[in-house]
Protein backbone atom coordinates (compact mmCIF):
# COMPACT_ATOMS: atom_id res chain seq x y z
CA UNK A 1 0.00 0.00 0.00
CA UNK A 2 0.55 3.54 -0.23
CA UNK A 3 2.60 5.27 3.34
CA UNK A 4 1.85 8.92 3.69
CA UNK A 5 2.94 10.87 6.39
CA UNK A 6 0.99 14.08 7.52
CA UNK A 7 3.25 17.83 6.96
CA UNK A 8 4.54 19.19 9.90
CA UNK A 9 1.29 21.54 11.11
CA UNK A 10 2.08 24.39 10.65
CA UNK A 11 3.34 23.98 7.18
CA UNK A 12 -0.35 23.14 6.45
CA UNK A 13 -1.47 25.80 7.90
CA UNK A 14 1.11 28.49 6.29
CA UNK A 15 -0.51 26.88 2.83
CA UNK A 16 -4.27 27.52 3.65
CA UNK A 17 -4.80 30.10 5.86
CA UNK A 18 -5.16 32.64 3.31
CA UNK A 19 -8.81 31.54 1.88
CA UNK A 20 -11.71 32.56 3.23
CA UNK A 21 -13.03 28.57 3.18
CA UNK A 22 -11.68 25.47 2.45
CA UNK A 23 -12.60 21.17 2.37
CA UNK A 24 -10.18 18.79 4.66
CA UNK A 25 -11.18 16.11 2.79
CA UNK A 26 -9.66 12.22 3.95
CA UNK A 27 -8.82 8.96 1.76
CA UNK A 28 -10.00 6.67 3.76
CA UNK A 29 -7.87 3.49 1.32
CA UNK A 30 -4.35 3.45 2.02
CA UNK A 31 -3.21 6.45 3.96
CA UNK A 32 -5.72 5.48 6.31
CA UNK A 33 -4.44 2.39 7.45
CA UNK A 34 -1.20 4.63 8.38
CA UNK A 35 -3.58 6.93 10.64
CA UNK A 36 -2.31 10.24 8.74
CA UNK A 37 -4.95 10.32 5.54
CA UNK A 38 -8.33 8.59 6.35
CA UNK A 39 -11.87 10.72 7.26
CA UNK A 40 -11.26 10.07 10.80
CA UNK A 41 -7.70 12.01 10.59
CA UNK A 42 -9.46 14.96 8.28
CA UNK A 43 -11.88 15.80 11.21
CA UNK A 44 -9.49 15.93 13.64
CA UNK A 45 -7.12 17.89 11.28
CA UNK A 46 -9.74 20.03 10.12
CA UNK A 47 -10.62 20.93 14.18
CA UNK A 48 -7.16 21.68 14.63
CA UNK A 49 -6.89 24.64 11.57
CA UNK A 50 -10.08 26.07 13.25
CA UNK A 51 -8.25 26.12 16.54
CA UNK A 52 -5.29 27.66 14.81
CA UNK A 53 -7.53 29.99 12.85
CA UNK A 54 -9.56 31.14 15.90
CA UNK A 55 -5.83 31.85 17.40
CA UNK A 56 -5.01 34.10 15.27
CA UNK A 57 -7.87 36.08 14.56
CA UNK A 58 -8.10 34.90 11.35
CA UNK A 59 -11.88 34.39 9.34
CA UNK A 60 -11.99 31.02 7.57
CA UNK A 61 -14.71 28.18 6.75
CA UNK A 62 -13.01 24.75 7.26
CA UNK A 63 -15.28 21.93 6.78
CA UNK A 64 -14.51 17.91 6.63
CA UNK A 65 -15.39 14.99 4.22
CA UNK A 66 -13.58 12.25 2.73
CA UNK A 67 -14.26 9.40 0.03
CA UNK A 68 -13.13 5.85 0.21
CA UNK A 69 -10.49 6.52 -2.91
CA UNK A 70 -9.47 9.74 -4.45
CA UNK A 71 -8.13 8.11 -7.20
CA UNK A 72 -10.78 6.86 -8.80
CA UNK A 73 -13.76 9.12 -10.51
CA UNK A 74 -17.01 6.53 -9.06
CA UNK A 75 -16.03 7.38 -5.49
CA UNK A 76 -16.37 11.12 -6.23
CA UNK A 77 -19.92 10.60 -6.59
CA UNK A 78 -20.76 10.83 -2.83
CA UNK A 79 -18.82 14.75 -2.72
CA UNK A 80 -19.90 15.78 -5.80
CA UNK A 81 -21.82 19.04 -3.96
CA UNK A 82 -19.25 19.94 -0.99
CA UNK A 83 -16.06 19.79 -3.92
CA UNK A 84 -17.73 22.00 -6.10
CA UNK A 85 -18.86 24.62 -3.26
CA UNK A 86 -14.95 24.65 -1.78
CA UNK A 87 -12.48 27.28 -2.23
CA UNK A 88 -9.68 25.29 -2.01
CA UNK A 89 -9.67 21.93 -0.52
CA UNK A 90 -6.90 19.93 1.79
CA UNK A 91 -6.19 16.54 0.63
CA UNK A 92 -5.19 14.39 3.01
CA UNK A 93 -4.81 11.52 -0.15
CA UNK A 94 -1.22 10.67 -1.41
CA UNK A 95 0.08 12.41 -4.17
CA UNK A 96 -1.63 10.91 -6.66
CA UNK A 97 -5.22 11.67 -4.94
CA UNK A 98 -4.15 14.90 -4.70
CA UNK A 99 -3.30 15.67 -8.51
CA UNK A 100 -6.06 13.11 -9.61
CA UNK A 101 -8.62 15.54 -7.68
CA UNK A 102 -6.47 18.87 -9.01
CA UNK A 103 -7.32 17.05 -12.76
CA UNK A 104 -10.72 16.98 -11.68
CA UNK A 105 -11.83 20.49 -10.45
CA UNK A 106 -9.40 22.78 -12.82
CA UNK A 107 -10.03 25.68 -10.88
CA UNK A 108 -10.01 24.93 -7.17
CA UNK A 109 -6.53 25.02 -5.36
CA UNK A 110 -5.81 21.26 -3.86
CA UNK A 111 -3.51 20.82 -1.11
CA UNK A 112 -1.20 18.29 0.47
CA UNK A 113 -1.88 17.47 3.63
CA UNK A 114 0.89 14.44 3.48
CA UNK A 115 4.27 13.44 2.05
CA UNK A 116 3.63 10.72 0.67
CA UNK A 117 6.51 8.77 1.47
CA UNK A 118 6.69 4.95 0.54
CA UNK A 119 5.21 1.94 -0.85
CA UNK A 120 5.16 -0.40 2.13
CA UNK A 121 3.68 -3.01 4.37
CA UNK A 122 2.95 -3.07 7.73
CA UNK A 123 4.72 -5.03 9.84
CA UNK A 124 3.06 -4.45 12.80
CA UNK A 125 0.46 -2.05 14.11
CA UNK A 126 1.58 1.29 13.65
CA UNK A 127 5.09 0.41 12.17
CA UNK A 128 5.14 0.80 8.12
CA UNK A 129 8.24 -0.07 5.98
CA UNK A 130 9.25 0.17 2.14
CA UNK A 131 9.10 -2.80 0.31
CA UNK A 132 8.70 -1.39 -4.02
CA UNK A 133 9.97 1.49 -5.65
CA UNK A 134 7.94 0.31 -8.60
CA UNK A 135 11.04 0.04 -10.84
CA UNK A 136 8.74 -1.57 -13.81
CA UNK A 137 11.28 -4.80 -13.69
CA UNK A 138 10.95 -6.74 -10.64
CA UNK A 139 14.18 -8.78 -9.93
CA UNK A 140 12.46 -10.41 -7.13
CA UNK A 141 12.47 -14.11 -8.69
CA UNK A 142 16.36 -14.08 -8.44
CA UNK A 143 16.83 -12.51 -5.38
CA UNK A 144 15.31 -14.85 -2.96
CA UNK A 145 12.48 -12.14 -2.49
CA UNK A 146 13.97 -9.40 -1.31
CA UNK A 147 14.02 -6.30 -3.38
CA UNK A 148 17.79 -4.62 -3.96
CA UNK A 149 16.50 -1.67 -5.38
CA UNK A 150 14.12 -0.63 -2.36
CA UNK A 151 16.00 -2.34 0.77
CA UNK A 152 19.82 -1.59 -0.28
CA UNK A 153 20.68 1.90 -0.26
CA UNK A 154 22.69 1.75 -2.98
CA UNK A 155 20.71 -0.63 -5.01
CA UNK A 156 23.23 -2.80 -5.95
CA UNK A 157 22.48 -6.13 -7.45
CA UNK A 158 25.46 -8.14 -6.77
CA UNK A 159 25.54 -8.20 -3.39
CA UNK A 160 26.72 -6.84 -0.22
CA UNK A 161 29.00 -3.43 -0.40
CA UNK A 162 32.37 -3.34 2.15
CA UNK A 163 30.00 -2.10 4.67
CA UNK A 164 27.84 -4.27 5.13
CA UNK A 165 28.26 -5.24 9.08
CA UNK A 166 26.24 -7.72 11.50
CA UNK A 167 23.50 -7.56 9.22
CA UNK A 168 23.19 -3.99 9.15
CA UNK A 169 23.45 -1.57 6.42
CA UNK A 170 26.67 0.86 7.03
CA UNK A 171 24.59 3.86 6.82
CA UNK A 172 22.30 2.91 9.48
CA UNK A 173 22.03 -0.08 12.39
CA UNK A 174 18.54 0.29 11.97
CA UNK A 175 18.69 -0.47 8.52
CA UNK A 176 19.02 -3.94 7.26
CA UNK A 177 21.38 -4.89 5.16
CA UNK A 178 19.22 -5.84 2.07
CA UNK A 179 22.43 -8.44 0.92
CA UNK A 180 22.55 -10.39 4.29
CA UNK A 181 18.68 -11.11 3.73
CA UNK A 182 18.96 -12.16 0.12
CA UNK A 183 21.86 -14.55 1.05
CA UNK A 184 20.11 -15.60 4.38
CA UNK A 185 16.80 -16.28 2.26
CA UNK A 186 18.94 -17.73 -0.96
CA UNK A 187 20.13 -20.49 1.76
CA UNK A 188 17.00 -21.37 3.07
CA UNK A 189 16.05 -22.01 -0.73
CA UNK A 190 19.09 -24.17 -1.10
CA UNK A 191 20.23 -21.72 -3.96
CA UNK A 192 23.15 -19.88 -2.37
CA UNK A 193 25.05 -20.94 -5.85
CA UNK A 194 22.97 -18.74 -7.81
CA UNK A 195 24.13 -15.87 -6.31
CA UNK A 196 27.79 -16.10 -8.10
CA UNK A 197 25.03 -14.67 -11.38
CA UNK A 198 25.88 -11.81 -12.28
CA UNK A 199 23.02 -9.69 -13.23
CA UNK A 200 23.27 -7.41 -15.62
CA UNK A 201 23.07 -4.01 -16.16
CA UNK A 202 19.28 -3.00 -15.68
CA UNK A 203 16.80 -1.53 -18.21
CA UNK A 204 15.56 1.89 -16.22
CA UNK A 205 13.35 2.66 -19.05
CA UNK A 206 10.86 1.00 -17.22
CA UNK A 207 11.23 2.52 -14.34
CA UNK A 208 10.57 7.03 -13.84
CA UNK A 209 13.47 7.26 -16.05
CA UNK A 210 11.68 6.51 -18.93
CA UNK A 211 8.92 9.07 -18.09
CA UNK A 212 5.20 8.68 -16.63
CA UNK A 213 4.30 5.85 -17.16
CA UNK A 214 0.72 4.47 -17.98
CA UNK A 215 -0.95 1.28 -18.72
CA UNK A 216 -3.85 0.52 -21.52
CA UNK A 217 -6.34 -2.47 -20.97
CA UNK A 218 -7.75 -3.33 -24.01
CA UNK A 219 -11.24 -3.84 -24.62
CA UNK A 220 -12.07 -1.83 -21.47
CA UNK B 1 51.18 -13.19 -19.47
CA UNK B 2 49.16 -11.33 -21.82
CA UNK B 3 49.62 -7.96 -21.56
CA UNK B 4 46.99 -5.60 -22.83
CA UNK B 5 47.35 -2.22 -22.06
CA UNK B 6 50.32 0.28 -21.42
CA UNK B 7 49.77 -0.44 -17.47
CA UNK B 8 52.89 -0.28 -15.46
CA UNK B 9 51.12 -1.89 -12.53
CA UNK B 10 49.51 -4.78 -15.51
CA UNK B 11 53.56 -4.98 -16.63
CA UNK B 12 55.20 -5.52 -13.39
CA UNK B 13 52.51 -7.81 -11.70
CA UNK B 14 52.36 -9.58 -14.48
CA UNK B 15 56.31 -10.39 -14.52
CA UNK B 16 55.31 -11.88 -11.31
CA UNK B 17 56.90 -9.09 -9.19
CA UNK B 18 55.30 -7.62 -6.48
CA UNK B 19 53.89 -4.85 -7.16
CA UNK B 20 52.80 -1.54 -4.78
CA UNK B 21 50.34 0.97 -5.22
CA UNK B 22 49.35 3.90 -3.21
CA UNK B 23 46.51 6.37 -2.88
CA UNK B 24 46.27 10.12 -2.44
CA UNK B 25 43.03 11.84 -2.13
CA UNK B 26 42.55 15.20 -4.31
CA UNK B 27 41.89 18.65 -2.87
CA UNK B 28 38.85 20.61 -1.99
CA UNK B 29 39.79 23.07 -3.98
CA UNK B 30 40.46 23.99 -7.78
CA UNK B 31 44.42 24.34 -7.20
CA UNK B 32 46.10 21.06 -8.20
CA UNK B 33 49.50 21.44 -6.58
CA UNK B 34 48.57 19.03 -3.16
CA UNK B 35 47.76 16.51 -5.40
CA UNK B 36 51.16 16.72 -7.56
CA UNK B 37 53.37 17.60 -4.51
CA UNK B 38 51.59 14.13 -2.89
CA UNK B 39 52.54 12.43 -6.07
CA UNK B 40 56.09 13.57 -6.72
CA UNK B 41 56.65 13.05 -2.99
CA UNK B 42 56.11 9.07 -3.73
CA UNK B 43 56.96 8.63 -7.33
CA UNK B 44 59.92 6.69 -6.58
CA UNK B 45 58.28 4.23 -4.15
CA UNK B 46 55.40 2.54 -5.38
CA UNK B 47 54.62 1.64 -8.75
CA UNK B 48 50.79 3.04 -9.51
CA UNK B 49 48.78 6.03 -7.84
CA UNK B 50 44.87 5.50 -7.02
CA UNK B 51 43.59 8.38 -7.15
CA UNK B 52 39.91 8.62 -5.15
CA UNK B 53 37.13 9.66 -6.37
CA UNK B 54 35.26 12.01 -4.01
CA UNK B 55 35.97 10.10 -1.31
CA UNK B 56 33.48 9.73 1.84
CA UNK B 57 30.86 11.60 -0.44
CA UNK B 58 33.07 14.54 0.28
CA UNK B 59 33.23 16.51 -2.94
CA UNK B 60 36.64 16.98 -4.14
CA UNK B 61 38.79 17.65 -7.02
CA UNK B 62 37.30 15.19 -9.55
CA UNK B 63 39.22 11.83 -9.61
CA UNK B 64 40.04 11.77 -13.73
CA UNK B 65 41.57 15.80 -13.73
CA UNK B 66 44.07 14.70 -10.70
CA UNK B 67 44.98 11.38 -12.46
CA UNK B 68 45.36 13.51 -16.12
CA UNK B 69 47.73 15.75 -13.37
CA UNK B 70 50.02 12.61 -12.54
CA UNK B 71 50.11 11.23 -16.26
CA UNK B 72 51.63 14.80 -17.34
CA UNK B 73 54.26 14.26 -14.49
CA UNK B 74 55.02 10.72 -16.53
CA UNK B 75 53.30 8.65 -13.30
CA UNK B 76 50.63 6.08 -13.51
CA UNK B 77 47.46 6.85 -11.97
CA UNK B 78 44.74 4.17 -11.24
CA UNK B 79 41.68 6.01 -12.19
CA UNK B 80 38.89 5.22 -9.11
CA UNK B 81 35.54 5.22 -9.91
CA UNK B 82 32.25 5.16 -7.91
CA UNK B 83 29.06 4.87 -9.51
CA UNK B 84 27.46 6.52 -6.84
CA UNK B 85 27.19 10.28 -8.39
CA UNK B 86 27.10 9.10 -12.36
CA UNK B 87 24.86 6.85 -14.45
CA UNK B 88 26.07 4.89 -17.43
CA UNK B 89 26.79 7.60 -19.93
CA UNK B 90 28.75 9.61 -17.87
CA UNK B 91 30.88 6.53 -16.85
CA UNK B 92 31.33 5.07 -19.94
CA UNK B 93 32.33 8.93 -21.31
CA UNK B 94 34.70 9.51 -18.11
CA UNK B 95 36.25 5.64 -19.47
CA UNK B 96 36.74 7.58 -22.59
CA UNK B 97 38.25 10.88 -21.48
CA UNK B 98 41.01 8.77 -19.39
CA UNK B 99 41.74 6.91 -21.91
CA UNK B 100 42.90 9.49 -24.42
CA UNK B 101 45.10 11.38 -21.52
CA UNK B 102 46.63 7.61 -21.55
CA UNK B 103 45.05 6.46 -18.48
CA UNK B 104 45.41 3.09 -18.80
CA UNK B 105 44.32 1.68 -14.86
CA UNK B 106 40.98 2.39 -12.87
CA UNK B 107 38.96 0.69 -9.99
CA UNK B 108 35.83 -0.19 -10.03
CA UNK B 109 33.97 0.74 -6.37
CA UNK B 110 30.20 1.36 -5.49
CA UNK B 111 31.55 4.21 -3.27
CA UNK B 112 30.81 5.79 0.09
CA UNK B 113 26.64 6.61 0.69
CA UNK B 114 25.60 10.55 0.57
CA UNK B 115 25.01 10.46 3.43
CA UNK B 116 28.26 10.20 5.00
CA UNK B 117 29.69 13.77 3.29
CA UNK B 118 29.04 17.03 2.63
CA UNK B 119 26.06 16.98 0.75
CA UNK B 120 23.73 14.42 2.47
CA UNK B 121 20.43 15.91 0.70
CA UNK B 122 21.78 14.99 -2.90
CA UNK B 123 20.19 12.07 -5.03
CA UNK B 124 22.64 8.89 -5.65
CA UNK B 125 22.45 7.47 -9.18
CA UNK B 126 23.64 3.92 -8.73
CA UNK B 127 22.22 3.23 -12.18
CA UNK B 128 24.80 0.48 -12.62
CA UNK B 129 26.59 -1.17 -9.32
CA UNK B 130 30.31 -1.85 -9.18
CA UNK B 131 29.86 -5.50 -10.59
CA UNK B 132 28.28 -4.03 -13.76
CA UNK B 133 31.28 -1.17 -13.67
CA UNK B 134 33.56 -4.28 -14.47
CA UNK B 135 32.03 -5.85 -17.16
CA UNK B 136 31.44 -2.19 -18.84
CA UNK B 137 34.68 -1.01 -18.78
CA UNK B 138 36.17 -4.54 -20.33
CA UNK B 139 33.30 -4.55 -22.52
CA UNK B 140 34.46 -1.11 -23.86
CA UNK B 141 38.04 -2.48 -24.24
CA UNK B 142 37.30 -6.03 -25.33
CA UNK B 143 33.99 -5.65 -27.42
CA UNK B 144 34.99 -2.22 -28.59
CA UNK B 145 31.39 -1.03 -27.68
CA UNK B 146 29.17 1.05 -25.74
CA UNK B 147 26.72 -0.90 -23.29
CA UNK B 148 24.12 0.77 -26.14
CA UNK B 149 25.59 -1.56 -28.36
CA UNK B 150 27.18 0.84 -30.43
CA UNK B 151 31.22 0.88 -31.79
CA UNK B 152 33.91 2.75 -30.55
CA UNK B 153 36.03 4.02 -33.06
CA UNK B 154 39.24 3.28 -30.65
CA UNK B 155 38.39 1.55 -27.71
CA UNK B 156 39.94 2.63 -24.06
CA UNK B 157 42.44 0.61 -22.61
CA UNK B 158 42.00 -0.28 -19.38
CA UNK B 159 43.66 -2.67 -17.14
CA UNK B 160 40.52 -3.16 -14.84
CA UNK B 161 40.57 -3.53 -11.00
CA UNK B 162 38.06 -3.67 -8.37
CA UNK B 163 38.25 -3.76 -4.31
CA UNK B 164 37.28 -6.83 -2.26
CA UNK B 165 36.33 -6.19 1.57
CA UNK B 166 37.41 -9.80 3.54
CA UNK B 167 35.90 -8.18 6.49
CA UNK B 168 32.53 -7.21 5.82
CA UNK B 169 29.97 -9.19 6.55
CA UNK B 170 28.14 -11.92 5.23
CA UNK B 171 32.13 -13.72 5.42
CA UNK B 172 30.98 -16.79 4.09
CA UNK B 173 29.72 -14.58 0.72
CA UNK B 174 33.66 -12.82 0.32
CA UNK B 175 34.75 -15.51 -1.98
CA UNK B 176 32.09 -16.11 -4.16
CA UNK B 177 31.80 -12.22 -4.54
CA UNK B 178 35.40 -12.33 -5.47
CA UNK B 179 34.59 -14.54 -7.99
CA UNK B 180 32.04 -12.72 -9.25
CA UNK B 181 34.48 -9.63 -9.74
CA UNK B 182 36.58 -11.83 -11.22
CA UNK B 183 34.18 -13.38 -14.05
CA UNK B 184 32.76 -9.91 -14.61
CA UNK B 185 36.07 -8.76 -15.68
CA UNK B 186 38.56 -7.80 -12.52
CA UNK B 187 42.57 -8.05 -13.48
CA UNK B 188 43.28 -6.89 -10.09
CA UNK B 189 41.56 -5.98 -6.62
CA UNK B 190 42.78 -3.83 -3.81
CA UNK B 191 41.67 -4.54 -0.82
CA UNK B 192 40.25 -2.72 2.52
CA UNK B 193 42.82 -2.03 5.18
CA UNK B 194 44.07 -5.29 6.33
CA UNK B 195 44.55 -5.03 10.70
CA UNK B 196 42.83 -8.83 11.27
CA UNK B 197 45.73 -10.86 9.60
CA UNK B 198 44.32 -13.95 10.76
CA UNK B 199 40.60 -13.24 8.93
CA UNK B 200 42.59 -12.15 6.34
CA UNK B 201 44.31 -15.37 5.33
CA UNK B 202 41.18 -17.50 6.01
CA UNK B 203 39.85 -15.33 3.36
CA UNK B 204 42.92 -15.73 1.42
CA UNK B 205 42.94 -19.45 1.86
CA UNK B 206 39.25 -19.73 0.29
CA UNK B 207 40.62 -17.87 -2.26
CA UNK B 208 43.42 -20.27 -3.60
CA UNK B 209 41.06 -23.59 -2.43
CA UNK B 210 39.30 -22.16 -5.62
CA UNK B 211 42.03 -21.26 -7.38
CA UNK B 212 40.79 -17.68 -7.63
CA UNK B 213 44.88 -16.56 -7.43
CA UNK B 214 45.43 -18.19 -10.15
CA UNK B 215 43.04 -15.60 -11.91
CA UNK B 216 43.37 -12.09 -10.43
CA UNK B 217 46.39 -9.89 -8.56
CA UNK B 218 45.59 -9.21 -4.98
CA UNK B 219 46.93 -6.43 -3.23
CA UNK B 220 46.16 -6.27 0.64
CA UNK B 221 45.62 -2.39 1.94
CA UNK B 222 47.66 -1.61 4.20
CA UNK B 223 46.78 1.56 6.08
CA UNK B 224 49.21 2.71 9.37
CA UNK B 225 47.44 3.62 12.60
CA UNK B 226 49.11 7.05 13.45
CA UNK B 227 47.61 6.95 17.07
CA UNK B 228 45.62 4.96 19.45
CA UNK B 229 42.75 7.49 18.90
CA UNK B 230 42.86 6.68 14.71
CA UNK B 231 43.04 2.49 16.18
CA UNK B 232 39.77 3.19 18.44
CA UNK B 233 37.99 5.28 15.73
CA UNK B 234 38.29 3.16 12.91
CA UNK B 235 37.41 -0.01 14.84
CA UNK B 236 33.94 1.58 15.77
CA UNK B 237 32.54 3.96 13.61
CA UNK B 238 33.60 2.70 10.41
CA UNK B 239 32.01 0.25 8.99
CA UNK B 240 33.39 -3.46 7.72
CA UNK B 241 36.80 -1.89 9.51
CA UNK B 242 38.31 -5.37 11.67
CA UNK B 243 40.74 -3.54 13.93
CA UNK B 244 41.40 -6.49 16.63
CA UNK B 245 41.79 -5.74 20.49
CA UNK B 246 45.29 -6.68 20.61
CA UNK B 247 46.24 -3.93 17.63
CA UNK B 248 44.61 -1.37 19.72
CA UNK B 249 46.49 -2.91 23.01
CA UNK B 250 49.84 -2.41 21.59
CA UNK B 251 49.48 1.09 20.52
CA UNK B 252 47.89 2.23 24.34
CA UNK B 253 50.74 0.74 25.77
CA UNK B 254 53.20 2.97 23.70
CA UNK B 255 53.50 6.76 24.73
CA UNK B 256 51.80 9.01 22.39
CA UNK B 257 54.98 10.70 20.97
CA UNK B 258 55.85 6.65 20.11
CA UNK B 259 52.32 5.70 19.05
CA UNK B 260 52.92 6.93 15.08
CA UNK B 261 55.84 5.56 14.94
CA UNK B 262 54.81 2.33 16.45
CA UNK B 263 51.70 2.50 13.64
CA UNK B 264 54.68 2.12 11.03
CA UNK B 265 56.28 -0.72 12.32
CA UNK B 266 52.76 -2.74 12.56
CA UNK B 267 52.54 -2.35 9.34
CA UNK B 268 55.90 -3.13 7.97
CA UNK B 269 55.37 -5.91 9.99
CA UNK B 270 51.70 -6.77 8.44
CA UNK B 271 53.35 -6.64 5.10
CA UNK B 272 56.44 -8.99 6.04
CA UNK B 273 54.05 -11.46 7.00
CA UNK B 274 51.56 -11.32 3.92
CA UNK B 275 54.00 -11.05 1.63
CA UNK B 276 54.56 -14.78 2.44
CA UNK B 277 50.98 -15.63 1.76
CA UNK B 278 49.76 -17.34 -1.56
CA UNK B 279 48.07 -15.64 -3.74
CA UNK B 280 49.21 -11.94 -2.51
CA UNK B 281 50.65 -9.94 -5.46
CA UNK B 282 51.55 -6.86 -3.64
CA UNK B 283 50.09 -4.10 -1.52
CA UNK B 284 48.32 -1.24 -1.69
CA UNK B 285 49.45 1.35 1.07
CA UNK B 286 46.78 4.14 1.65
CA UNK B 287 48.57 6.02 4.19
CA UNK B 288 45.52 8.54 4.79
CA UNK B 289 46.92 12.25 4.53
CA UNK B 290 50.29 10.68 5.67
CA UNK B 291 51.80 10.16 2.71
CA UNK B 292 55.23 11.13 3.44
CA UNK B 293 55.29 8.31 5.48
CA UNK B 294 55.06 5.72 2.25
CA UNK B 295 58.30 5.31 0.96
CA UNK B 296 59.76 4.68 4.62
CA UNK B 297 56.87 1.73 4.56
CA UNK B 298 58.11 0.47 1.47
CA UNK B 299 61.45 0.51 2.30
CA UNK B 300 61.10 -0.94 5.75
CA UNK B 301 59.00 -3.87 4.30
CA UNK B 302 62.19 -4.38 1.60
CA UNK B 303 59.79 -3.98 -1.23
CA UNK B 304 62.41 -0.86 -2.35
CA UNK B 305 63.51 -0.43 -5.21
CA UNK B 306 60.69 -1.04 -6.95
CA UNK B 307 61.07 -3.11 -10.44
CA UNK B 308 61.51 -1.04 -14.02
CA UNK B 309 59.63 -1.98 -16.92
CA UNK B 310 59.54 -0.46 -20.41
Amino acid sequence: MIVGEQKPFDEVWEMVKGHKQLTVFGCNTCVAVCHQGGNKEAEILASLLKMRATQEGVDIEIVDGGIERQCEHPFFESAQEVLKESEAVLSLACGIGVQFMAQKYKTTPIYPALNTTFLGDVQEDGYFTEKCQACGDCVLGVTGGVCPVTRCCKRLFNGPCGGSTNGKCEISKDIDCAWQLVVDRLEALGKIKDYEKITPVKDWSKDRAGGPRSFKLEGF
Amino acid sequence: MEIKTDSKLEKILKSGQMAVTSECGPPRSSDPAGIIEKGEMIKDHVDSINITDNQTSVTRLCSLAACVHLKLKGLDPVLQMVVRDRNRIALQSDILGAASFGINNMLCLSGDHQSFGDHPSSQNVFDIDSMQLIQTATYMRDEGKFLGGDKIKVPPNMFVGAAANPFADPFHIRVPRLAKKIAAGAEFIQTQCVYNLDKFEEWMKGVCDRGLDEKVFILPGITPMRSVGMAKYLSKAVPGMDVPDDLVKRLSGVPKDKQADEGITIAVEAMQRLKEVKGVSGFHVMAIEWEEKVPEIVERAGLYPRPEVD
